[in-house]
């Protein structure tokens, strides 16, 4: 029996590292305990990670594919499995399993073309993983545009990564906004979806949408009146899952898995798909 | 095609029990359902068991896998043991063309490997429905419940089971059958499914027709205005999902032991308002949306992604174990009826 394989049984991750990033969302970085990358993935694709006798839960893998010696899980505190992770510390270990679902088609659909990721809140999560692997095959993408925002300067993810990193890649160009005006922001505040309008891009590129269903929802009219074509924008979504291969029957919508259909999505796709999600 | 003497029936189970495991239908409290062969039981007959033989393959609870957790360490333990050979006598038509229907979930890539240890090393012994009932319309999913599939397949007469193999499997319960049975030709059995095709076509659902569903149809019946209608009284207890031989809908959780944790998985239903619910809300919030998911993909979901094969073999548990008498038989008259005008 041993020999079969068993996508069910995960195996031991421990975490090395916590980075707070926000008053809700932490980074956890895991390794096995021989100090290596878990397993490879692509960008966009998902793993289980387990408290054994807390429970099992579907995260992004927020870090690169690139990033061969680690992985990296930006989480955000609101259900049993998260709270307790964000009461672990270094040391701890986890259970992991995966790749999940489908990634981004970083290599064909995106590959040559001006990219344009939208992120809101947390939803920046699993767009790090795919915006780090193009920044880091930059010669194979043209322009690429960062619209990120977060209820307060607090609230947004991977701020340092964005400052230091990000913005000073040639040809990238982030665009950070907050919902509500504070001291320390000379920033844009508002709303991911009016912002995206009033920096108006060109239709010739890809687009990525990540977050908040109402961010996504609006975000996507506001792209479709400035000329983009649904089959141009990808977006993710999430829904409650057990196995991460589609047999236990919880992330079902219409004919498809979110687990392994998913969680990418091209946005003409998701006309398709009855609207429980 | 062999056959034994009633008389040798009881023989011919002990001399399997002896070898391998054997499940079979007996009266219990509540009706007949499968149990383990052991020294005195008597065989039911009856059309049908309260539940098929599901369990035997996917149990309605299971251990994973186990933990064993000390500080800030984890330690997996791998519990699979490789099933042991099995067999299971009595089989219905439906019931056999369930297990084809969890194949394509369970054996789908990446495999379950405990439901395929299982499906490997268990027998289906199958037996043409002599009775069948009222609730029957198995022939509306295009099952013969004169002449099921099975690694065996067996006809009862008045007089006799007649047997015929039809795997490599099958054909290890017929050495281990051969001291009870002689070689005979398919007369007996030929006219058996032929009696059994008569009353087949008699049966009250046997007009029952799947044409108007299948891939390809959730825009059409999708949001129809019968969902609301259809799932009014329905009490989302789950009866439905827990009798029904191809629901295959599960859970995972763990639990404590003295030394660690297990992890087990366990039947779980579309039907529950917990199924889908996640810490930011939940996608099917009323139980008229949990109620078209159920029969939405038997009906137009599975078949889309299964070569055309419902998730429904016209059983008839549902229709008799409803509590407010709702049952798939209902749904698609309603949503057929609709589509004609």
């Amino acid at each position: 029996m041993a020999e079969l394989n068993e996508t069910l049984i995960p195996v031991v991750g421990v975490i090395t590292d916590v980075r707070i990033d926000t008053p809700d969302i932490k980074t956890f970085r895991v390794v096995t305990p021989e100090g290596k990358k878990p397993f490879d993935h692509r960008p966009g694709q998902c793993a289980m990670l387990s408290i054994p006798g807390v429970g099992e839960a579907m995260f992004s893998i927020t870090s690169s594919p690139t990033n061969t010696e680690f992985m990296e899980f930006s989480i955000k505190k609101c259900g049993c499995v998260t709270q307790w992770l964000h009461a672990a510390e270094a040391g701890q270990m986890v259970t992991v399993r995966g790749p999940y679902g489908k990634p981004f088609p970083v290599d064909d659909v995106f590959a040559g073309h001006d990219l344009l990721f939208i992120a809101g809140g947390v939803g920046l999560a699993p767009l790090r993983s795919v915006i780090n692997y193009c920044r880091h095959h930059r010669d194979r993408y043209g322009k690429i545009d960062i619209v990120y925002g977060s209820r307060s300067k607090e609230d947004l993810l991977d701020y340092q990564e964005i400052v230091n990193e990000w913005q000073n890649d040639e040809n990238v160009h982030v665009h950070l906004t907050i919902d509500r005006e504070q001291a320390d922001w000379d920033g844009h505040v508002g709303f991911v979806p009016n912002y995206v309008k009033e920096l108006g891009f060109d239709t010739n590129k890809v687009a990525v949408l990540c977050g908040p269903p109402i961010m996504i929802k609006f975000t996507l009219e506001g792209l479709c009146a400035l000329g983009f074509d649904k089959t141009q924008i990808y977006t993710t979504l999430e829904l409650r899952m057990k196995c991460g291969v589609g047999k236990c029957g919880r992330c079902n919508v219409g004919a498809k898995y979110v687990c392994k259909d998913g969680p990418v999505f091209r946005c003409d796709e998701l006309d398709e798909l009855p609207g429980e999600y | 095609m062999l056959k034994c003497n009633l008389s040798q029936l009881d023989n011919l189970f002990a001399a399997v029990a002896e070898a391998m495991p054997l499940y079979l239908p007996t009266q219990g409290k509540n009706g007949a359902n499968y149990t383990k062969w052991q020294a005195g039981a008597v065989w039911s007959n009856t059309c049908n068991t309260q539940k098929g033989p599901k369990d035997l393959f996917f149990p309605q609870s299971e251990d994973l896998m186990a933990f064993k957790t000390q500080g800030k360490t984890i330690e997996i333990i791998d519990t699979r043991n490789e099933a042991e050979d099995f067999a299971v006598f009595g089989v219905r038509a439906c019931d056999v063309k369930s297990l084809e229907i969890l194949d394509r979930v369970f054996l789908s890539e990446p495999k379950d490997s405990y439901y395929a240890s299982r499906r490997e090393h268990g027998i289906i012994i199958s037996l043409a429905c002599n009775r069948p009932t009222e609730n029957c319309f198995c022939g509306s999913f295009g099952i013969d419940a004169s002449s099921p599939n099975g690694d065996v397949t067996c006809w009862l007469t008045e007089d006799a089971l007649y047997l015929r193999g039809n795997t490599e499997k099958g054909e290890k319960f017929m050495a281990l059958a051969a001291p009870f049975v002689t070689e005979c030709d398919d007369t007996a059995a030929e006219a058996q499914k032929e009696k059994i095709q008569k009353i087949m076509a008699r049966l009250p659902l046997a007009d029952l027709k799947t044409d108007a569903f299948g891939g390809g149809k959730t825009e059409e019946f999708f949001n129809s205005p019968q969902w609301a209608k259809l799932s009014e009284s329905c009490l989302g207890c789950g009866t439905c999902t827990f009798v029904c031989p191809t629901c295959q809908c599960y859970d995972i959780r763990d639990y404590k032991t003295n030394d660690g944790v297990v992890r087990y998985r366990c039947w779980d239903s579309c039907m529950y308002s917990e199924f889908t619910r996640m810490a930011h809300g939940n996608n099917r919030n009323s139980q008229k949306e949990r109620f078209r998911q159920r029969f939405m993909h038997k009906l137009v979901y599975f078949p889309e992604n299964n070569d055309g094969v419902f998730s429904c073999v016209g059983c008839g548990r549902c229709l008799a174990k409803c509590p407010i008498s709702m049952n798939i038989v209902k749904v698609m008259k309603a949503l057929e009826g609709e589509q004609n005008g």
